[in-house]
């Protein structure tokens, strides 16, 4: 496990802020990595609202996954080296949820807001988590089902370019849920295609 | 009564259309955990609304949850055509919706609207 560990401080100084004309934001720079690869989405096509709202269903699917890996890593529960992985996981997220706002925001929408921690926790049925095993558990539960939402979405795209951000999403979950799987010495699917709609 | 060859395979067809309409509520029960757990549970509401009892109530009817327009004031009452219809694709069955998910396979519609079913109590 010890080899998938990156120290936070490193993500940190990887990432590069900048900042935009627009809503003098500061964005990650895969955030602004995604905007590029969008830039042909001209503004006032149809279907947009359409895919404004599926990016909002996604940021919110990010907001809680930021949450509950926050939850984890204030439980007392995870021990290192896993504390470590599941807050790389986290700056991840968060990147992901800065791209989908700034891209939200690039086609005219108003980025849903995080709920509060509480209700995360509620939600997700916290309570129950006894030991890293759980926490590890819940976490893997959740990047796949991520993973599996980013690829089911994949054929409502009105925009082809939105399709391939929601493909490379889904790569990253699946990328998380492989290492989670790992850590918990789950069986690997032992078939292909086990993953998508 | 001779024995024709084609007899198995007339009742395997004969079983196999049997459970698809029925739908496998087990294979289901997989389909929605890997599926839809990314956005729904059974019992709260997450980014999608709760599932339990979702079979034969209105589109858009639990009351703590911020539905768009679209899934709330449609007349839609769940039931196997009509999550069929949905599942293949939301956006296009109901304008407005939120849910871009969709599952390719009638197959796999059939089996997670079983497990649905089941888990509504009907
Ligand atoms: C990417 C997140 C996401 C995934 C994955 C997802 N859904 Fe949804 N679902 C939603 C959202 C958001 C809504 C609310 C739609 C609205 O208000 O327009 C919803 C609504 C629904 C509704 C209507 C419920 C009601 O109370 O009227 C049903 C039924 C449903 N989903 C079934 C499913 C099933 C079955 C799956 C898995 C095959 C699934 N969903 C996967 C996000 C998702």
């Amino acid at each position: 496990m010890s080899n998938l560990i990156v120290p936070a401080k490193e993500i940190a100084t990887n990432r590069r802020g900048f900042l935009t004309g627009a809503g003098q934001a500061t964005l990650s720079a895969s955030a602004v990595a995604l905007l590029v690869g969008c830039e042909s989405m001209a503004a006032g096509s149809g279907g947009m609202a359409a895919d404004v709202s599926i990016l909002n269903v996604a940021l919110g699917l990010e907001h809680e996954a930021i949450n509950a890996y926050q939850i984890g890593a204030e439980s007392g529960l995870l021990q290192q080296p896993v504390l470590n992985v599941a807050v790389l996981f986290q700056s991840q997220h968060k990147e992901h949820a800065d791209a989908l706002m700034a891209t939200i925001r690039k086609l005219g929408g108003t980025p849903v807001q995080a709920k509060n921690k509480a209700e995360y926790a509620q939600a997700l049925n916290v309570s129950t988590l006894k030991n890293q095993t759980d926490v590890l558990k819940l976490a893997a539960r959740l990047e796949r089902g991520a993973a599996n939402a980013y690829l089911g979405v994949i054929p409502s795209f009105n925009d082809k370019a939105l399709a391939q951000v929601s493909g490379r999403l889904a790569a990253d979950e699946t990328m998380h849920w492989t290492a989670l799987a790992g850590v918990l010495n789950e069986m690997l699917p032992q078939k292909a295609l086990s993953f998508g709609a | 009564m001779k024995f024709h060859w084609s007899w198995p395979l007339a009742i395997a067809v004969t079983m196999t259309t049997a459970a698809q309409a029925a739908g496998n509520a087990e294979h289901g029960q997989e389909l929605w955990e890997s599926r839809c757990t990314g956005c729904h549970s059974l019992d709260t509401n997450r980014v999608g609304p709760k599932h339990r009892g979702v079979y034969g109530r209105k589109a858009g009817s639990i009351a703590d949850f911020a539905y768009s327009p679209g899934v709330k004031n449609s007349p839609v009452v769940w039931d196997e055509k009509t999550l069929d219809r949905w599942l293949t694709s939301p956006q296009d069955f109901i304008p407005g919706a939120r849910m871009g998910f969709r599952v390719g396979t009638a197959e796999d519609r059939g089996d997670i609207i079983a497990y649905l079913k089941k888990e509504s109590g009907k």
